[in-house]
């Protein structure tokens, strides 16, 4: 076995292993943990098939901003557990048909008969100076800038949507004036006061 | 280097392939970790120090002499303190905090460049990577403030964690510029485009992107005036109000690696690396000539790594919101407007670093 065989079975093993014990972890801020393993693992296989563009991506994205929006969630919330337990047995055995026809699918499409080294060969290792960021960049530029550029159109509407409708309720907001808020000089909060002082005598 | 490894290869012949490989990065990283918890110990000792005379006092003085042993005598302290787990903690998460913290602090060492052909990986996405790692970093205090189960730490980790996300994006849109007149995402390149001379280097058309990016650094890694993830007047301590002992002791070494990585990274980005500041001047350029990068590299980034202890020294606390006001109404435009600025730079190749 070649070391990126090796390596590529330990990342595998630990892919695996850390998703199946995110689905089967009771604590939801140790299953959002998991998953940051599993995102690990995957970024990992993803650097041994040289996608080390859309590796570095995965943790980035994933890693760095929505599974930290997550576990703020979690934390945010008070999981009742037992009123989670008491529903589990009446989702069963609908959950375990969409699991097995999940499963059956998954098997069919991503099987042996589409993937297998027979359909497709293993990709041929690129030279060292092979620059996986240059090549995509180039791609996305010039064969596909229409799509790429429509997407982020479509990003930009939606964060603008999503600002109009947090700021609906124009007149039910607190807002503060941070150029009144700056400018204010320490005269306008706090005047001092000559008292004239008795002495002892109390004159 | 190459005949070095040939003759090592020679004398132990077995040393060779994947073993060879794994040996040789465990070496360069060890050479790199050693010399950098060497630094943060003295850093710390040089901020107590900086801060004393800015006040008008002396500082540690007197654990050996001027006080230079401080730093091992606090280690030793903390290393013998006990270790306390809070009541109804989650002991796991409670240990696993500091580790994640950590780890990403030192791992992202790894693609720096400290002098030509000097680092421990060249990545072709080194600049990715740092960004990648940096972000996982925002994990540790998340968790500390949650396995704590304790109040203040809670508030701490929900202070840090919108604060480092809100300033990752500003960072990010900060580097961009500087990946768009380098023309490369690997730092190694970024560096090689900003020879020359003092003016090649990417700090006069990325001025104000070099401010907004310190003004970051600071965010990102809890300093003053942006240190709400901690303040002590709020919050007690934040984050590691129930850490004591060596679990403290690891978050403060990663948040001083964190410092000191942030002032490397201002030099690579902004002030040219390792190059010297004398390159392109008749005979200053000769007569510096034999002084290796590194040196020039740490120099420069002593004076961001001073500037650090210079800003808390001197400004107030920040309020919450006034930070997040800074990073989406004030840096973020101003980013998104400087990568317009470079375009048109790029375009009408202006000045000598197109």
């Amino acid at each position: 076995m070649s070391f990126d065989q090796i390596l590529f079975y330990v990342f595998s093993f630990w892919f695996i292993a850390a998703s199946l014990a995110m689905i089967f972890s009771r604590n939801a801020a140790k299953a959002v943990l998991f998953l940051i393993l599993a995102f690990f693992s995957a970024a990992s296989i993803w650097i041994l098939l040289e996608a080390e563009f859309l590796a570095i991506t995965l943790i980035l994205v994933y890693v760095g901003a929505v599974m930290v929006l997550f576990l703020f969630v979690i934390k945010m919330l008070n999981i009742d557990k037992s009123s989670l337990r008491a529903k589990f047995a009446s989702y069963l055995p609908l959950g375990l048909i969409v699991a097995a026809i999940i499963a059956a699918e998954m098997a069919l499409v991503l099987g042996n008969n589409q993937f297998g080294l027979e359909m497709m060969a293993a990709p041929a290792r690129h030279a060292a100076d092979y620059s996986n960021i240059t090549v995509l960049a180039l791609q996305l530029y010039t064969d596909y800038v229409y799509p790429f550029e429509l997407a982020a159109v479509l990003l930009l509407i939606a964060i603008i949507a999503a600002i109009t409708l947090v700021h609906r309720n124009e007149g039910n907001r607190k807002t503060q004036n941070i150029a009144e808020q700056v400018s204010v000089k320490a005269k306008d909060r706090v005047y001092l006061v000559s008292i004239t002082t008795p002495n002892k005598e109390g004159k | 280097m190459i005949a070095f490894w040939q003759w090592i290869h020679a004398l132990i012949p077995w040393f060779d392939g994947a073993i060879a490989t794994i040996v040789i990065i465990l070496i360069k990283a060890i050479a790199l970790v050693m010399p950098l918890m060497l630094v943060v110990a003295y850093f710390t000792y040089a901020e107590r120090k900086v801060i004393g005379y800015m006040q008008l006092r002396v500082g540690p003085n007197r654990v050996g002499p001027k006080g230079w042993l401080q730093p091992i005598a606090d280690a030793l302290k903390l290393m013998t303190k006990e270790i306390i787990f809070p009541s109804k903690a989650n002991i796991y998460l409670f240990l696993l905090a500091p580790v994640l913290a950590i780890a990403p602090a030192i791992a992202i060492w790894a693609v720096i460049p400290f002098d030509e052909g000097m680092y421990v990986a060249n990545l072709d996405i080194s600049l990715l990577y740092v960004l990648a790692i940096g972000s996982v970093g925002v994990y540790g205090i998340i968790l500390a403030g949650w396995a704590s189960n304790s109040k203040y730490p809670l508030l701490g980790a929900l202070r840090s964690a919108s604060l480092l996300v809100s300033y990752e994006i500003v960072i990010g849109f900060a580097l961009v510029t500087v990946v768009m007149i380098a023309g490369s995402v690997n730092l190694n390149d970024i560096v090689m485009a900003q020879k020359g001379s003092i003016l090649n280097w990417y700090w006069i058309p990325l001025f104000p992107m070099m401010i907004i990016f310190f003004i970051s650094a600071l965010v990102e890694t809890n300093r003053a005036p942006f240190d709400v993830v901690e303040g002590e007047s709020e919050i007690v301590g934040g984050t590691h109000v129930e850490y004591s002992g060596m679990t403290f002791a690891v978050f403060f070494l990663a948040e001083y690696a964190n410092m000191i990585f942030m002032a490397v990274l201002a030099v690579i980005l902004f002030f040219g690396g390792w190059h010297s500041p004398f390159e392109g001047i008749a005979y200053l350029e000769a007569g510096f000539a034999w002084v290796p990068g590194i040196i020039w590299l740490l120099a420069k980034s002593t004076f961001f790594m001073f500037l650090y202890l210079w800003i808390r020294a001197t400004f107030p606390r920040f309020r919450y919101d006034q930070i997040m006001r800074l990073s989406w109404k004030v840096f973020l435009p101003w980013t998104i407007v400087w990568i317009f600025v470079v375009a048109l730079m790029t375009q009408l190749k202006i000045g000598p670093w197109f």
